[in-house]
């Protein structure tokens, strides 16, 4: 059962603050990201708490998980790599990059690794065109990707999890 | 070197911070407007600045703070629009991430002029790193005593704070991006009524894009007259372009609105010419939903006159000949690239933000990918080019929201431009998954790129 700490839970009465009385709703996407931290995807369960703090009938978390396109609604591996695939990306690249990800990890787009340590997806538009190609991982951006920084990025995640080949 | 009005200190070292920002001119507009100017006065300078709105529509900015209502005992409330989300599209996200407290300075004057005593920023959830960059620029504004309780001795009271989006272009859409505000899916609302009378939490609400707000600050600073004599007609001012695609020097470029197409791709100063040596085939030049243009038609327009980077220019010639200023996001092809292709990915793009309230956006988009791909890898009828020009025809202008219009239009000007390419695409199937089309007709006509 997913409980969030006493930090958590005063952030999320910062973040109600911020809305008029009563508007608590509001908050609803701030907390799913908070609640996303925890494990890396969002659960029915947490979904369920996420509803209980903020009052809400879960149903209304539910439709609002299943809209937006960061909430992960199945398990991701540690590290997330998603690559930009919209035109301008595509212009410069992207699809050998995806290619290159795949064959460099053994798995498919949407797919994770055995070791649960990579998950490949592809999104679309970032936002970092002109330093294109692109992927999200974790808050930051990586741009200007090529093969040589993918497998850099690779093996930074790998020491990162203690798991160097 | 044209005139900055908004990135000129975005270079000066630690200007992220507040004491280099203010150091260097910052808050001088906050200070001009609490203590010289009415609210109404503000609105008034905004007005006559002929500001236009900058996130794509380009509405005046003015006008639209004119429309708010307000009903006495009614909280109101301002709106930054930073979901910025049209592809080929990333200024908003260089000024808030080089320059933030540019915006927030322009928030305080603008929260002032509106009466917001609490103003959103609705951010997209991937831009998470750059939220941290304005809570932090917000901190600093609240601790030197800008934001707050009585700001200036004015009576005035403001607080600023950060919403993060979760994923979904949609809700750079004003209506939609109230209903996510309030916590909800992007779901455009109907308009009438329209956020003026009846936005967030059903409160009068004004919803403003990035980089209209941060001009607010030198509207204030030089006054809205002075401002609107930069520029020409009636795009006054400077305007922020982010350029993409094949070209030297990507990146975010502030013009004023008075240099050619032509010079803005090849000068130094801007882009720096085609990448590679290659010569120029196509641009979109105001982020994806705006009309494609082959290059004879972008460097000068229909009736042979030069075309420039402003609102009218671009959309010389309407949807048959001239394309829009958008966004700003300006998309350059080369002659390697497949229009085709790129059409497809712009229809994966919008099928996949389309929210899926209304059938012909929810459904077309889904048809028009289906189509493209099919063509794109070999498998396409010589019908299916008129089936795409008549699925986007029944979009446009059939939905609650112009996400429907956004989609269409890419494609029928693709098809309106390049329809030989798509039919070499049908009559060669086995060829075009080997090589692309090129350039025929759309050549390049600059053979010696301007100094």
């Amino acid at each position: 059962m997913i409980k969030f700490s006493e930090e958590k839970l005063t952030k999320v009465q910062e973040i109600i603050a911020r809305y008029p009385q009563g508007k608590q709703k509001s908050a609803l996407i701030p907390v799913l990201h908070l609640a996303q931290e925890e494990n890396g995807w969002l659960s029915a369960e947490t979904m369920d708490y996420v509803a209980s703090l903020l009052q809400l009938e879960p149903i209304e978390v539910y439709e609002v998980a299943t809209f937006y396109s960061m909430y992960n609604l199945k398990p991701v591996g540690k590290f997330l790599f998603e690559v930009c695939q919209t035109g301008p990306c595509m212009i410069n690249g992207s699809d050998d990059i995806v290619d290159y990800i795949k064959q460099r990890l053994g798995i498919g787009v949407g797919e994770t690794t055995a070791d649960g340590l990579f998950t490949l997806k592809t999104v679309e538009c970032l936002g970092a065109c002109g330093y294109a190609p692109m992927m999200q991982l974790g808050k930051h951006y990586r741009e200007h990707l090529t093969k040589e920084k993918v497998d850099q990025i690779i093996e930074d995640c790998r020491k990162n999890a203690g798991q160097l080949n | 070197m044209g005139i900055k009005l908004l990135l000129e200190k975005a270079d000066v070292e630690g200007i992220r911070s507040y004491d280099v920002y203010r150091r260097e001119g910052g808050y001088r507009s906050v200070e001009k407007a609490f203590k010289t100017m009415s609210p109404d006065a503000v609105t008034e300078e905004v007005k006559k600045s002929g500001l236009r709105g900058r996130g794509g529509a380009g509405f005046p900015a003015g006008m639209k703070w004119s429309f708010l209502a307000k009903p006495e005992g009614i909280p109101r409330h301002l709106v930054c629009n930073a979901d910025e989300s049209e592809p080929g599209t990333f200024k908003d996200r260089y000024l808030m991430e080089f320059i933030p407290h540019l915006l927030i300075e322009g928030l305080i004057v603008s929260s002032f002029a509106l009466g917001s005593n609490a103003t959103y920023i609705y951010i997209r959830g991937e831009y998470a790193w750059i939220v941290d960059i304005l809570e932090q620029a917000i901190g600093e504004a609240k601790a030197n005593g800008w934001l707050g309780k009585n700001i200036l001795g004015t009576g005035f009271d403001c607080e600023i704070y950060v919403q993060r989006g979760a994923g979904a272009y949609i809700c750079g859409e004003e209506t939609a991006l109230i209903e996510s505000l309030e916590g909800k899916r992007g779901n455009p609302r109907i308009k009438p009524p329209f956020p003026a009378i009846k936005g967030v939490w059903d409160r009068p609400t004004v919803v403003n894009n990035v980089e209209t707000l941060a001009a607010v600050v030198p509207i204030i600073n030089m006054g809205g007259e002075e401002y609107a004599k930069i520029g020409v007609g009636k795009s006054t001012g400077t305007k922020l372009i982010s350029a993409c695609g094949n070209i030297n020097k990507p990146g975010v470029y502030e013009i004023d609105m008075t240099i050619s197409v032509e010079e803005f791709i090849y000068s130094d100063e801007y882009c720096g010419g085609i990448a590679k040596g290659k010569r120029l085939k196509a641009c979109i030049p105001g982020g994806s939903s705006v009309p494609i243009l082959p290059a004879n038609l972008l460097l000068k327009t229909a009736k042979g006159e030069t075309r420039y980077m402003n609102y009218e220019s671009l959309s010389d010639g309407g949807f048959a000949t001239g394309s829009m200023m958008g966004s700003g996001g300006f998309i350059v092809l080369d002659e390697d690239q497949c229009v085709v292709k790129n059409t497809f990915t712009l229809a994966r793009f919008y099928r996949h933000e389309s929210c899926g309230q209304c059938s012909p956006c929810r459904e077309g988009t889904g048809w028009m990918e289906k189509i493209l791909k099919s063509i794109e890898t070999g498998k396409g009828k010589m019908s299916d080019i008129d089936l795409l020009w008549d699925i986007q025809r029944k979009i446009e202008g059939n939905t609650i929201c112009p996400l429907g219009d956004a989609a269409a239009w890419p494609v029928a000007a693709a098809i309106r431009h390049f329809r030989d390419e798509f039919e070499w695409h049908v009559n060669n199937p086995q060829e075009c998954l080997t090589r692309n089309y090129g350039l025929a007709h759309y050549a390049d006509p600059i053979h010696v790129p301007v100094s």
